[in-house]
């Protein structure tokens, strides 16, 4: 478990460019981050007329819930096929079990246009074949409900990951056309997404697509012609794939913060040769009214030094945002994998020498945090508590999968976020 | 195999962590993937703990897999021991590990802990759940750390009485509170001080804020008291099995219970037997519940819900010191079933066992409630259904753990749940009055239900089911937005006669993407904005531009 020094790319994720001045060191042991099953929480949410069925343990339904803000409001879209001891006895019964609990479900949500079967650790351990019993249960169903399925075990993949398994079980659906279109992949806030649309079109940019759709039976079509913008850093598998199919991987930084998301909309905009003067005609203003929300935060954050454990993959794009439009210092920035090519743009904007660490072993980095009792720690939320006990402020990175951040009108309200834990410590007095 | 969309109970080894984290100098390694550590938000967040749970796990991943995980596990333990020098040690196994069999306790068994007592956990995780866990810990805990103090088979019980010989005050032992468990920090206190103004003494309370060295004090009380059966159960058995041990099995909830529990230890320990009427003098439930105000609860309609224990205690003071008609009860602990069918039978009902919560919701609206007792869930339940709640059980939310002292048990908890559960009545009375003046002219508009809007939509829910229910939710949901759409038009074109700031369609559709609990304060602030800038039609822009100017 020692650390070693900056190790080379994984054979998957081929630089594309030299990479920037970065430390990378890796670091392999307890890791403190959700299982991929936990994109779910959100992803239920944006593709109302789909159902995320984990095919799993009581574990799994007890993680998903607890991520989820433990509480229900109403009968969820998503649920659990908990695996009994028979189950794993025979896997020929399971399979029967799982068509009739499917079955079962089906008649209950007659509105379910998709299902996902999402695998888990136990289903992965005892090899039960999901792909084959989605395609099953598509020609039992047909016309009524695809039934679709990835990998979401926390052997395989971190929290965010999910979605990057979810988008690329949707891509064998998507048409083949070879149409100019921009598409905008991972999950944004409605409003923001609208917002990103609207301005995409006064730019001038003829069609403006995103992934995940809203109802998940109108997927967008790919092909020749279209650029993917991701709006999202942890979407490795559904970019390589999307590239397969005829598309061109926009290269932008993340839509963080107003350089960022300036820089996002640029590129896409210039993915379709758009005149600059018209792209800073729109963007422009955006960006004056940006920089004036943001102000009142820099004054609070800057000079501020700032700890990211590896959480959700966010954590390069936020180090970058709060380090150049925020004036923090970055004493660590953790990434729970680190994908050269889709970061390739954001590590060239960090400060040169920031040390960036892959992987975790969360006893070791705790011990870093303690030395270096940096004034914020951004963490999840089983460390945060117990950090602020021992007198280090943090924020809790799950809220930034679920608040509506990206884009230059988001940008005050994301340092806001940031600024909040140490404005409140400076308002709170018990003496 | 189980369709599962919500689960009372989590999976037995986070049973184990209640046990682990209660505990002070016990460390618990766990063979798990990365995502198990989700359970730590549970403590830290759900119970606002100021520590990290003392749990290691050993997040292997897939590539570990065709290598050697056991190695992994041995690593972890050699480490744990070492970072965190533990008095006890625990090792087990979540479900995925459970399926590769690497026998982390045999590992643990094979290596040279430096003499600490190690226990391995054997928590079968595709059958059993996490009440189940942590009474399983429990047990195996003390029994091993007693090993040592075993009696030898034949040898005498001990005499509950044997402290007047021994010239000291009679002691027992408080078993069952954990984390996780609902009110355990202050029921421990009230019954302490309960126990304490009857001349008797806490030995070991446990596991909540017990060592390992604690554990090995308990055969040294005179007797045990099983404070949560679901936890203390098992544990309380074998120290009557093994130590000849009495245990006092009367949970003290109420106050004909807390009598009870008082007549049954003092006899136990040949105490002189508590004098009658003492719960009169010493809780306000019983003057509080005969007083005229209280006429109005004469006979409500209460449906029960929860573990076993809180249920049961429930049942008991509905139907007998408040007067209620209960017309359901039932429990998601089905180790417990027995006991709640009973108490059922004994009130004309047939006990609903079951960890379905909508089956749970499906008895709840035929029964007809006019208060649920319930777990959070049955409070969302009875929310969608327009009925008051109060939570009187498990699983734990964070607002379970009041900063306040709140106890069930005792004296002191009969005056809490008779404010808890009144409370909710009174304000379902109150919603029922808005109902009836909703139509005066002089009712002010807008005014937003605690019980949330679903409350209207019931009847149709009751008739259709929950799947039907939401879809109802959220049709009513929209057609208030869409009314408030209109009025808002209807303010803005009036307005705009006056010189005021209008809305654009587009203005006002970015407007009401923001959810409608700070909508007012966003559509005030822009209008000033715009007033301000002499802005006479607010589109998205304006907003925008507002938003940044407002934004610090």
């Amino acid at each position: 478990m020692v650390a070693t020094p900056s190790s080379p790319a994984p054979p998957s994720a081929p630089s594309s460019e030299p990479l920037a001045n970065q430390p990378v060191q890796r670091e392999n042991g307890q890791r403190e981050v959700f299982c991929g099953l936990t994109s779910i929480v959100w992803l239920h949410r944006r593709m109302p007329d789909a159902f995320f069925l984990v095919v799993g343990s009581r574990t799994c339904a007890h993680l998903v819930q607890s991520a989820a803000g433990v509480m229900i409001f109403a009968e969820p879209r998503f649920g659990t096929a908990i695996l009994g001891e028979r189950d794993l006895a025979g896997l020929a019964d399971a399979n029967e079990e799982l068509d009739r609990l499917v079955g079962d479900l089906l008649e209950r949500r007659p509105e379910i246009r998709t299902l996902f079967l999402v695998g888990s650790c136990p289903s992965e351990v005892i090899k039960l074949d999901l792909a084959k019993a989605a395609e099953r249960l598509t020609q039992r169903h047909r016309g009524r409900v695809r039934v679709l399925n990835y990998s979401g075990s926390g052997i395989e993949t971190t929290f965010t990951q999910g979605e990057d398994g979810a988008l690329m079980a949707l891509l064998p659906l998507m048409p083949s056309e070879d149409l100019e279109q921009l598409l905008i992949v991972g999950t944004l806030a409605d409003a923001v997404e609208d917002r990103f649309m609207g301005l995409f079109a006064r730019m001038g940019v003829p069609v403006v697509r995103s992934l995940p759709p809203r109802r998940s039976s109108e997927l967008p079509p790919v092909g020749r012609g279209t650029r993917v913008l991701l709006a999202q850093p942890f979407l490795s598998g559904t970019a390589r794939a999307l590239v397969h199919r005829g598309a061109t991987l926009v290269e932008a930084p993340y839509p963080f913060g107003v350089e960022g998301s300036r820089a996002w909309m640029a590129a896409g905009a210039a993915a379709f040769g758009l005149p600059e003067a018209a792209v800073a005609a729109v963007l422009d203003p955006l960006v004056e009214r940006g920089r004036r929300a943001l102000a009142p935060h820099r004054e609070r954050l800057a000079g501020k030094r700032l700890f990211l454990l590896p959480d959700s993959q966010m954590e390069i794009p936020l180090a970058r945002f709060l380090a150049r439009e925020c004036g923090m210092e970055l004493v660590e920035v953790g990434v729970p994998y680190l994908d050269r090519q889709l970061m390739a743009a954001e590590m060239a904007l960090l400060p040169a020498g920031t040390p960036i660490w892959e992987g975790q072993d969360v006893e070791r980095q705790l011990d870093r945090v303690r030395a270096a009792q940096p004034d914020l720690v951004v963490c999840g939320l089983g460390l945060a508590n117990p950090l602020e006990a021992e007198g280090i402020a943090t924020k809790w990175s799950i809220e930034l999968v679920f608040s509506p951040i990206h884009g230059c009108d988001q940008a005050g309200d994301l340092a806001e976020l940031f600024a909040r834990p140490l404005g409140r410590r400076g308002r709170l007095s018990f003496t | 195999m189980e369709l599962t969309l919500w689960t009372y109970e989590g999976p037995p080894h986070v049973g184990a962590m209640r046990i682990a984290t209660s505990m002070e100098g016990v460390h618990y390694v766990l063979h798990a993937p990365q995502g198990d550590t989700y359970a730590d938000l549970l403590f830290t967040m759900i119970e606002r703990r100021d520590r990290r749970p003392p749990v290691t796990y050993t997040t292997f991943q897939a590539r570990d897999l065709g290598g050697d995980t056991a190695e992994l596990v041995k690593r972890c333990i050699a480490q744990a021991v070492e970072r965190f020098r533990p008095e006890a040690l625990l090792v087990g196994e979540s479900c995925t590990a459970e399926l590769i069999q690497d026998q982390p306790g045999a590992l643990a068994a094979g290596m040279d802990l430096g003499g600490i007592p190690m226990v391995s956990l054997e928590l079968p995780a595709y059958s059993k759940k996490e009440n189940w866990g942590a009474a399983e810990t429990f047990y195996q805990l003390v029994r091993s750390l007693l090993k040592e103090q075993l009696p030898p088979p034949g040898s005498p019980r001990p005499d509950p009485g044997r402290w007047r010989a021994e010239g000291r005050r009679p002691r027992v032992n408080l078993l069952g509170p954990s984390l996780l468990g609902f009110r355990c920090r202050d029921d421990v206190r009230e019954v302490t001080r309960l126990l304490a103004q009857h001349g008797i003494d806490v030995t070991v309370v446990a596991p909540l804020g017990a060592r390992p060295a604690d554990l090995e004090r308990i055969p040294s009380a005179d007797a045990n008291v099983c404070l949560y059966p679901e936890l203390a159960g098992p544990v309380c058995g074998w120290l009557e099995r093994s130590f000849g041990m009495a245990t006092v099995r009367t949970v003290p909830i109420g106050v004909g219970a807390t009598e009870e529990f008082l007549r049954e230890l003092c006899a136990l320990l040949g105490l002189e037997p508590p004098d009658l009427g003492e719960g009169e003098r010493a809780s306000r439930l019983p003057w509080y519940s005969r007083s005229v105000d209280s006429t109005y609860l004469t006979g409500k309609r209460v449906f029960i819900f929860g573990d076993a224990t809180h249920a049961l205690a429930a049942a008991r003071i509905a139907s007998q010191e408040l007067g209620f008609a209960v017309v359901g009860l039932g429990t998601y602990s089905r180790e417990q079933a027995r006991e709640v069918r009973a108490a059922a039978k004994e009130l004309g009902l047939e006990a609903l066992i079951s960890d379905d919560y909508l089956a749970v919701e499906r008895a709840m609206a035929e029964a007809a409630p006019e208060l649920v007792l319930g777990t959070q869930m049955e409070r969302h339940s009875a929310k969608r259904l327009g009925v008051p709640c109060a939570v009187i059980s498990t699983p734990l939310h964070v607002q379970d753990v009041p900063a306040r002292y709140a106890p069930q048990m005792g004296w002191e908890g009969a005056n809490v749940i008779f404010d808890t559960w009144v409370h909710p009545l009174m304000m379902g009375l109150e919603e029922h009055l808005i109902g009836m003046f909703r139509h005066d002219f002089e009712f002010v508009d807008g005014h937003r239900s605690h019980l949330g809007d679903g409350a209207p939509a019931a009847p149709s829910l009751e008739a259709a089911g929950p799947t039907a229910g939401q879809a109802a939710v959220e049709a009513s949901a929209t057609a208030g937005d869409r009314a408030a759409a209109a009025l808002a038009t209807t303010t803005a074109s009036a307005t705009a006669e006056r010189g005021e700031p209008s809305w654009s369609p587009d203005g006002e559709a970015e407007l009401h993407k923001i959810p409608f609990f700070v909508r007012g304060k966003v559509r005030r602030n822009t209008e000033l904005f715009a007033r301000e800038r002499g802005i006479a039609l607010i589109d998205a822009e304006t907003l925008y531009d507002a938003k940044a100017h407002f934004s610090r």
